[in-house]
């Protein structure tokens, strides 16, 4: 059997990488047809539409800037999820632990007010990624002693997110004034923005620079990917993480303790989307309100789908995200397109590529029955 | 006039040749065994004949009249019938239901269960094949089930019964009831099908041998015309020790030492009722049972894979009674679990990922949390060269692997690791002759080290193969010592079965002194 099988293992290697690449293309491909199609059915030019939407997106520096500005909390929150899915966990509540590493964000950085920057931005993240990683601990500790199914209690535990922070916007936190925010950040606990760390004369010589409102949150977000990858790849955390999301029964007899491996999953999950929730507060609106997320945390499930878990997929996957919220603005003023038709564009993505799991599942239980019988 | 004939049957996967123009006839009357190791196209012949597969080349007459059959409906309606390895019941219907299901008896969707569970008992009379037609699949013995399967074929009026595998999953006594149903159909004027790699099997119950290797038939003969070790040379093509020449064992210290061991199982209930014995350096001791009479538990309670509720575990002198799987693996545990494609691989992961699972916190592989690809790399290497992995590289994965390769994966990575005491549960379980007498050797090499070997098995011949000491096992206590020349499989499986207690025990000798089994004797 022996060069035959070999054969078929190193041909099975290729198949799977060329499936695990080429499947999220032919997904976004077919959405952006179908929603196309859509859009002719519905009178609507989509040729128009969707160079309008490539040139609200990436046409200009500042589309560009905007696109970043979307994808950056996208790129935390997908790499949260990933990292759950990897250990088998559905990290549904991101939302949640994201308005907690935004309200962490958004009070710390009034307390500490008069610190330098180089001392308030590394605490007012750390201070994020805690309050995910608490955040999450609770359901953590419910799945790993009870059993309690995460999809359940980390969606709760996002409804108390969000009503906590909705009432301290509304008292104790609240600013002066109608409007329910707090006060806004110190410029010194403020992400700066890309174009205002160059100079006039650079900015003019490099006018690619003028990023507009995007923001240095995007580097947190692109170091924060290279770590997580490096963590699953080369540490014995994420070599035990991806060992219980395949086999918890297998890893269980290698001596991995499947219950400290899930808490500690849900924990680092969590504390990605709460950098998530960091960044859009210290980066975007520089202070804390009820609606500083426009769900970014349950975006960036379609996200870690897209990008196969993949934390280094997870950054074009962000930025195909990011980019449809970007351009749809620019695709209602200059195509007459209305913006909601982009929804339908993210949610066929979606389909796609959930419909591609569906489909690649009853692929994989096909050939195992095929292997199984090839007695 | 064959009742079923294949002509030149040829199947291409993606880089395997399957099956290579394969022709075989099948008489009215008659059993014919399909032998081969595990990938040499046995059960892809019989998928196509089923309608499970096309062929792609080659022809299939039935009843000397040539035919395409397009899917199972269609095998079925030309009265061939297949008896999977894996069941396929539906677990909380009655075996009425599952019979009848997709012929029920009935009009405008109102299935008429008189009726039904009428001709069911009609059948299953006529054949001998006696099952309640009311009881439910899930409250049945493995072996019903598959007299319900058999049944199932019957009554969808099958004259070729394909039986893929039957004896895996049954115990001793079961084989023995198959064979003896088996029997009886064809007597009846059915024809079967029997495909197995298992020699004692194929000599037992068939009227021709067909033997296939790497897709091809390399010999037809009969059972009188040849015996197992001619069998296992066309079936391997080459000699093959089947059963292994060892040493005396030299006993050293105590390695392990189990002590009025109590476990309860998954629902909570006891499956451990109270065990003591010692295994010492230099020793195989096997435990030998029916499955399900307390040696999941037994291990699982060994290896830190489950908390005993009372009684003390020892290695070396050191309680590692409460023990997790961690700590048990640094005690110098090894553990070769029955089911490695649940609890000893993760098929997901390459081949070096899973040859270091259980040392992937130490050095070399890893240090202060951090993890060395060139480490693994070079573990992975020796290991795969050491245990003889057949693969073009370490970082296949192992859902890609051969059976046989995936339980040598297992095998290099728990003794690899150098441990004291070794356990391995039905180690060679679903392995061909080839990959089970690698894992006999690297077994008895362990032992000739001077390590301690715990070897749990439902298979008489290897525990009869392998111990110098054998326990068995039944309703969670031990029943009886053996030294294993005072042991044959007659005796052992009397006991197995809940023999012995007062009644005459042949065969049988009092217990070693120093290691003495004492267990809730009735």
């Amino acid at each position: 059997m022996s060069a035959a099988a070999e054969d078929r293992s190193t041909n099975r290697d290729w198949a799977a990488i060329a499936q695990k690449v080429g499947t999220p293309f032919a997904s976004v491909l077919l959405a952006i047809l179908i929603g196309s199609l859509i859009m002719w059915i519905s009178g609507y030019d989509p040729i128009a539409a969707y160079s309008a939407l490539f040139q609200g997106s990436f046409g200009t520096p500042k589309a560009f800037g905007d696109t970043l500005l979307k994808s950056t909390p996208l790129i935390l929150a997908g790499l949260g999820l990933a990292y759950g899915f990897r250990a088998n966990l559905f990290n549904i509540g991101a939302e949640g632990q994201l308005f907690m590493g935004g309200l962490a964000a958004g009070w710390l950085g009034l307390v500490l007010a008069g610190q330098p920057w180089y001392v308030a931005l590394p605490l007012l993240l750390l201070a994020a990624m805690l309050a995910g990683a608490a955040w999450a601990f609770i359901p953590a500790i419910l799945k790993a002693r009870i059993g309690a199914h995460e999809v359940i209690t980390t969606m709760m535990f996002t409804y108390i997110a969000r009503y906590l922070v909705s009432y301290l916007v509304i008292g104790p936190l609240k600013s002066p004034g109608q409007i329910p925010q707090t006060g806004l950040l110190p410029v010194e606990a403020q992400l700066p923005r890309i174009q205002s760390l160059f100079s006039d004369a650079t900015l003019q010589a490099m006018p690619f620079l003028k990023m507009g409102r995007a923001h240095m949150g995007i580097l947190v977000a692109l170091v924060a990917a290279v770590i997580v990858w490096w963590v699953l790849k080369y540490t014995t955390l994420g070599y035990e993480n991806r060992a219980v999301g395949y086999n918890p029964w297998a890893a269980e007899t290698g001596g991995i303790s499947v219950q400290w491996t899930t808490v500690k999953a849900l924990c680092i999950s969590g504390s990605l989307a709460g950098l998530a929730g960091a960044v859009e507060v210290m980066g975007v609106h520089h202070r804390l309100f009820d609606q500083f997320s426009s769900g970014f945390g349950f975006t960036g499930i379609a996200v870690a789908l897209l990008a196969k878990n993949h934390p280094i997929a997870v950054i074009p996957a962000a930025l195909l995200f990011g980019a449809l919220s970007a351009g749809a603005g620019t695709m209602q003023l200059m195509a007459d397109v209305p913006q909601k038709i982009i929804l339908i564009v993210q949610a066929l993505v979606i389909f796609f590529v959930a419909a591609e799991g569906i489909v690649t599942y009853f692929i994989k239980q096909r050939q195992k029955e095929a292997t199984s019988n090839v007695g | 006039m064959p009742l079923l004939e294949l002509r030149e049957i040829t199947k291409v996967f993606p880089g395997v040749l399957a099956n290579d123009r394969v022709s075989m006839r099948l008489e009215r009357g008659e059993i014919v065994a399909l032998l081969g190791e595990n990938g040499a196209g046995k059960s892809t012949l019989m998928n196509v004949v089923y309608g499970l597969l096309t062929a792609d080349g080659g022809e299939v007459l039935v009843d000397d009249a040539p035919v395409k059959i397009k899917s199972p409906r269609h095998a079925i309606d030309l009265g061939i019938g297949m008896v999977h390895q894996h069941f396929m019941l539906v677990e909380p219907l009655t075996v009425t239901e599952n019979i009848v299901l997709g012929r029920e008896p009935g009009r405008f969707g109102i299935i008429d269960f008189a009726t039904a569970r009428e001709r069911v008992r009609e059948i299953s009379e006529r054949y001998g094949l006696k099952v309640d037609p009311d009881a439910k699949i899930v409250d049945l013995s493995v072996g019903m089930q598959q007299r319900v399967e058999i049944l199932k074929a019957l009554y969808q009026g099958a004259r070729v019964l394909i039986l893929d595998e039957p004896t895996a999953v049954l115990t001793p006594q079961e084989v023995t009831e198959l064979f003896k149903v088996v029997r009886s159909l064809v007597d009846e004027g059915l024809s079967a099908v029997f495909i197995t790699h298992k020699l004692e099997e194929v000599v037992a119950i068939a009227d021709r041998i067909l033997v296939m290797r790497d897709g091809k038939v390399v010999g037809e003969t009969t059972p009188s015309a040849t015996d197992e070790i001619g069998l296992a040379r066309m079936m391997v093509g080459r000699d093959v020790v089947l059963r292994i020449e060892k040493g005396a064992s030299t006993c050293g210290d105590t390695v392990l030492a189990v002590e009025d061991v109590h476990v309860d199982d998954d629902r909570g209930l006891e499956a451990v009722k109270g065990i003591t014995f010692s295994v010492c350096g230099g020793e195989i001791l096997a435990i030998a049972g029916v499955d399900g009479n307390g040696q999941r538990e037994l291990v699982e309670s060994i290896v830190g894979l489950r908390r005993p509720k009372g009684g003390r575990i020892e290695l070396k002198g050191k309680d590692i009674t409460h023990a997790n799987a961690r700590a048990s693996i640094e005690a110098g545990v090894s553990h070769i679990p029955e089911d490695r494609h649940r609890r000893g691989l993760v098929l997901e992961f390459d081949i070096a990922e899973n040859i270091i699972l259980g040392d992937h916190r130490t050095p070399p592989v890893a240090k202060n949390g951090i993890m060395h690809p060139k480490a693994i790399t070079e573990v992975a290497r020796k290991r795969i060269a050491d245990y003889d992995i057949r693969t073009p590289s370490e970082r296949v994965h192992a859902e890609n692997l051969s059976g046989g390769n995936q339980q040598k994966v297992v095998v290099a990575r728990e003794i690899g690791r150098n441990p004291e005491l070794l356990v391995a549960a039905q180690p060679t379980r679903g392995l061909d002759v080839g990959a089970i007498e690698f894992v006999h050797k690297q077994i008895i090499r362990e032992r000739d080290a001077g390590k301690a070997v715990l070897l749990v098995s439902l298979e008489l011949e290897e525990v009869l193969s392998l111990a110098d000491r054998i326990l068995v096992i039944y309703e969670g206590r031990i029943v009886k010592e053996f030294a294993v020349a005072d042991a044959d499989a007659e005796t052992l499986g009397y006991f197995m079965t809940g023999g012995g207690g007062s009644k005459i025990d042949k065969g049988a000798v009092p217990s070693v002194p120093e290691t003495s089994a004492t267990g809730g004797d009735e």
